[in-house]
């Protein structure tokens, strides 16, 4: 017997019934955490899975495989248009960053052989927050606000970071690598209205196929007793009485609130245009459907689809796995919005830590945030526990700005990239960054 | 003797790419050596942005993408 391999399987097997040993099973707070992880999962499961991944998935897929990324990468090499460079490397993360690991090789690239420290800055700080899955799955879980928000603040912030890091290196020798890019060759075989089109016609899907019934009122309620930050439900109202208020959401989810925690309420105004493209959204999708299949065929050569299919195979292989932990922790950790739904950690806590909207609390999102390794699309579960907990959207968006750009393994890699000093410089810039925005958009929403 | 090195910082792609390689060069029965090149630095020296990449002999032949075994093989060849 090998003594050495045995003794570690046999510490593993006493650590695992150890843990069982102690396994607060039956007190209620654990109890009430492991339903809560199970329900959200379930939620994600029914409401997003099929109808906004899905789609994603292949909208995401095509991105990679369809776009030449070497025409983008024209904008951002040594030779470019400086004004013209920071305006492409803000955006172009969409089309370059669809994965979260191609982010940091494309920084140095641009930072050693092209267009130089800030477009380079612009484009990390951007890249990954408007990457097109992260986008739709923001809008979609945490609300449309916030979503456009993302995308709106990460470009504006990403130019401003990047111009501000090339002020303060300005003098610097620029020992540019004479290494030339070898970059993919360019394979455009159709016009570019072609891709448009087949582009409109994935999102257009995904945008129907998700289609919320509009409520008859929304509600807005306080997150928990003695808490800083509110939340809005739009839907039914079914029971009101002098201690509770229930209203069915528009997805159909029940939430039933202690009355003293609603805020105010206020009829929705229907609107006839909305509510014809609810009754109409499976037509519309159906319609699409066909026009997609239709330009598939004709206009895509087999191999193009059968790469096609792989990338969305590979973007779902790889990033599903890592969402499903990711949310069970998120439940488990964090519980579901509303009383009644806390997790392990008590909402009191995330109160006190990210409720409201003040300095501190939205310093403390992007800290958090800056340090804090998620993986790709997981932030989003967590910033949605995190808000059901009492977190106010100010932090909330402090936090996805500056959660996706900044983690301790990637700052560790810039440091090998840039040197400690641009790297401490611009860290410090994305925590002040995010905490700004966070607080303007706190104040207006 | 040929010398093949992946460039990617270890990504899924990365692997992936090696493991077609591999099955490439096994099936051409040539005589290799295969290198993963992870510092994201030395990745720059060989001027590629977009990981995964496969070098042969020094020069790169694919950017940005995991080709199959097929496609390799004939760089190998």
């Amino acid at each position: 017997m090998d003594w050495k391999s045995e003794s570690k399987k046999l510490a593993l097997i006493a650590a695992v019934f150890l843990g069982f040993f102690v396994l607060p099973v039956g007190v209620p707070r654990f109890n009430n955490a492991v339903t809560e992880s199970l329900e959200l999962t379930k939620w994600y499961a029914r409401e997003h899975v099929l109808l906004c991944l899905v789609p994603a998935f292949f909208i995401a897929g095509g991105i990679s495989v369809f776009v030449s990324q070497a025409s983008v990468m024209k904008y951002l090499g040594a030779r470019a248009n400086k004004v013209l460079a920071y305006g492409v490397a803000s955006v172009s993360g969409s089309v370059l960053a669809v994965c979260s690991c191609t982010v940091l090789p494309l920084f140095a690239g641009i930072y050693k052989m092209g267009a130089g420290l800030g477009p380079a800055t612009a484009f990390l700080y951007s890249g990954p927050a408007i990457n097109v899955l992260a986008i739709i799955l923001t809008a979609r879980i945490l609300g449309f606000e916030i979503g456009v928000a993302r995308a709106v603040g990460a470009i504006a912030f990403s130019i401003i970071i990047g111009l501000l890091m090339h002020l303060i290196y300005r003098r610097e020798e620029c020992a540019k690598a004479v290494t030339q890019a070898a970059m993919p060759e360019a394979q455009v075989t159709r016009p570019l209205w072609q891709n448009a089109a087949y582009f409109a016609s994935m999102v257009g899907i995904l945008i129907f196929a998700n289609w919320a019934r509009s409520g008859d009122m929304r509600a807005v309620f306080l997150c928990c007793p003695g808490g800083l930050s509110a939340y809005k439900v739009e839907g039914t109202l079914v029971n009101r009485t002098s201690e509770t208020v229930t209203i069915i959401d528009t997805s159909g989810k029940a939430h039933k609130v202690p009355a003293d925690l609603m805020l105010g309420a206020e009829d929705v105004r229907k609107n006839t245009v909305y509510e014809w493209i609810y009754r109409l959204r499976w037509a519309l999708v159906a319609v699409l459907l066909a026009a997609f299949a239709y330009m598939a065929g004709s206009w895509f050569s087999g191999s193009e689809l059968r790469e096609w299919l792989e990338a969305t195979w590979g973007f779902a292989k790889q990033i599903m796995p890592l969402l499903l932990v990711g949310v069970l922790a998120a439940g488990f950790l964090l519980g579901r919005p509303g009383p009644d739904h806390e997790g392990v950690i008590p909402a009191a806590w995330v109160n006190a830590a990210v409720g409201g909207n003040s300095l501190r609390a939205n310093l403390f999102a992007s800290v958090f945030g800056a340090f804090m390794y998620f993986s790709t699309l997981t932030e989003v579960p967590i910033v949605q526990g995190l808000m059901g907990a009492g977190m106010g959207k100010g932090p909330a968006l402090a936090m996805l700005l500056s959660d996706p750009a900044l983690s301790l393994p990637s700052i560790l890699v810039l440091r090998t990239i840039m040197g400690t000093q641009k790297t401490v410089v611009y860290v410090s810039l994305v925590i002040v960054m995010s905490t700004v925005t966070g607080l303007m958009f706190g104040a207006f929403f | 003797m040929m010398r093949i090195q992946v460039l990617g910082t270890g990504c899924p792609k990365c692997k992936k790419l090696a493991e077609n390689t591999e099955a490439a060069a096994k099936a051409l029965g040539i005589e290799y050596t295969i290198e993963k090149v992870t510092d994201i630095n030395e990745i720059m020296k060989f001027g590629v942005m977009m990981t995964p990449a496969l070098a042969i002999d020094g020069t790169v032949k694919v950017v940005g993408k995991v080709p199959s075994p097929d496609e390799i093989g004939k760089w190998l060849a």
